[in-house]
């Protein structure tokens, strides 16, 4: 019998704000499925973009970048920095014929434990729809 | 306060005197220019104090040894002003570098010209690269793509130079029988002041340039069409990037990557045998170099915004990959994003260093 797909989606998440907020969320006994791997950082901004595409072509099935609201951002312009960055990604990826989608910036702040659950079930959902990552099946990459 | 000074005399010719004017008359301290090194049509940059070295200099001809940016920027601070005679594509190179500061504009006094591109290496170094030329300046008269110069010069639009003291025009001259320069700034008029010329009411941009500038933009278009073609989707970049054998040499010669710490360079990215072994059972085979892929995707990350197409990179690769063509594409993409183009405006500030508060609000939904 073939196995249930089940997304791995690595998560940078800010210590500040999304990190917390999923904390918040543990702590509040919410549901969110297994599928996000966090990686605690100290700001969105502390996020590679190289990062993002390593996990991508290592075969994540999806990535996820959190980051505080615009304007809180616990060292004042991290997050807008995060948010050219991965506008850039995006386009890159676009340009070239990858999938866009495995890549979300999800603004979410300490106390938004709820909306780290929904959006935790969302992306999940979405990329479960979309399948495994094609870049788990080429070997030779 | 743009104006036009005429020469009689051949495009080369009347630039070399007007460079040996600047020297006799101990205006700078030195020229940059193209120059011959040997018998053998071999050239190279050269900085020169001496005006009997000009004799050897060809500072309008087709070729492109290195892209000039980063030499100057490790003369960016002379105590006298540096005559430079460098490609439109060099320049906006330059620039962008300036925005980095990795030099400064203010010690050059900055000579281009409306430019028909270059001749690929194999051209250059085939020992008679002067074989070419009459067909060359015949095609540049007429404001025609030479069929023989670069992929990326025959694609570029930016071929009329941008933050220019002197632009020597070519593009639509009989460049064997006139020499045009156009003084675009102050201090370009004070170290010109005295020069034998005749000032001519007239302006730079001509007809010729217009429909130079058409054909290179169509040109543009297809060649764009055929990179996505070859290189789409997860396949076509593994095809393509299986081929590179990881040597970096497109950045070494990159004049954007200018990084002493560059992550590709640095061990951030190595693999220890654990590494490789996990792989090998999870995958059933590893390819080796590793992360080549991860090295190009990475580096249209860091700098595809800032390419100004010299074409560099396609010149040096030993696989043949269009590394340049790919860069072109992705990068205007990039830049349009910020409503930036490298190398108009040294103010104008690299799209990763600045932010907006309004801005790409579909990027990180809340």
């Amino acid at each position: 019998m073939k196995e249930p797909f089940h997304p791995k989606i690595v998560s940078f998440l800010c210590k500040w704000c999304t990190y917390s907020g999923a904390d918040l969320a543990g702590t509040s006994r919410m549901q969110y499925p297994p599928s996000i791997l966090p990686i605690r950082v100290m700001c969105s901004s502390r996020v590679n973009p190289v990062f993002v595409i390593k996990s991508y072509l290592s075969g994540s099935d999806g990535v996820l970048i959190g980051g505080c609201h615009p304007g809180d951002c616990h060292y004042q312009s991290g997050n807008y920095h995060t948010r050219r960055r991965i506008a850039i990604l995006k386009k890159v990826f676009d340009s070239i014929g990858l999938e866009t989608e495995r890549v979300r910036l999800s603004w979410i702040s300490a106390s938004e434990g709820s909306k780290f659950a929904r959006i935790s079930e969302e992306f999940t959902g979405k990329i479960e729809s979309m399948g495994e990552n094609p870049t788990k099946k080429k070997v030779f990459l | 306060m743009d104006y036009l000074l005429r020469v009689e005399k051949s495009a080369e010719h009347g630039l070399i005197d007007f460079l040996k004017f600047l020297l006799e008359n101990d205006r700078i301290g030195g020229v940059f220019t193209l120059r011959k090194t040997g018998a053998d049509g071999a050239f190279d940059y050269g900085l020169i104090h001496d005006t009997a070295l000009l004799e050897d200099a060809i500072p309008l001809h087709p070729f492109m040894p290195v892209n000039a940016a980063q030499d100057l920027s490790h003369f960016a601070s002379m105590k006298k002003p540096i005559a430079v005679v460098i490609r439109p594509c060099e320049l906006r190179a330059f620039i962008e570098l300036v925005k980095r500061s990795q030099g400064s504009m203010d010690h050059f006094l900055m000579i281009s010209y409306t430019c028909g591109g270059v001749f690929p290496f194999d051209v250059a170094v085939s020992g008679e690269p002067e074989k070419e030329l009459p067909d060359y300046w015949e095609s540049v008269a007429r404001g025609q793509i030479f069929p023989k110069t670069r992929e990326t010069c025959r694609a570029c639009e930016h071929f009329v130079p941008m933050n220019a003291d002197v632009t020597v025009s070519l593009i639509g001259e009989t460049v064997n029988e006139v020499c045009i320069f156009c003084i675009h700034t102050e201090k370009a008029m004070h170290l010109a002041e005295g020069f034998e010329s005749k000032r001519i009411e007239a302006e730079l941009e001509s007809p010729a340039i217009e429909t130079l500038r058409r054909e290179r933009q169509e040109e543009k278009k297809k060649l764009f069409e055929n990179t996505v073609i070859r290189v789409n989707g997860l396949d076509g970049m593994i095809d393509m990037f299986g081929k590179c054998i990881g040597c970096h040499g497109c950045s070494r010669v990159c004049p954007i990557c200018h990084c002493i710490l560059c992550d590709f360079e640095s061990h951030l990215f190595d693999y220890e045998p654990s590494m490789i072994e996990d792989e090998l059972y999870r995958k059933g085979g590893v390819r080796l170099p590793t992360d080549t892929v991860l090295y190009h995707i990475g580096r249209l990350n860091h700098m595809s915004f800032s390419c100004v197409g010299c074409g560099m990179c396609t010149e040096v690769c030993p696989a043949g990959i269009p590394v340049a063509a790919i860069f072109m594409r992705t990068g205007e993409e990039t830049a349009q994003l910020f409503d930036y183009l490298p190398g108009r405006d040294v103010e104008e500030e690299v799209p990763v260093t600045v932010y907006k508060e309004e801005e790409l609000s579909t990027i990180g939904e809340d």
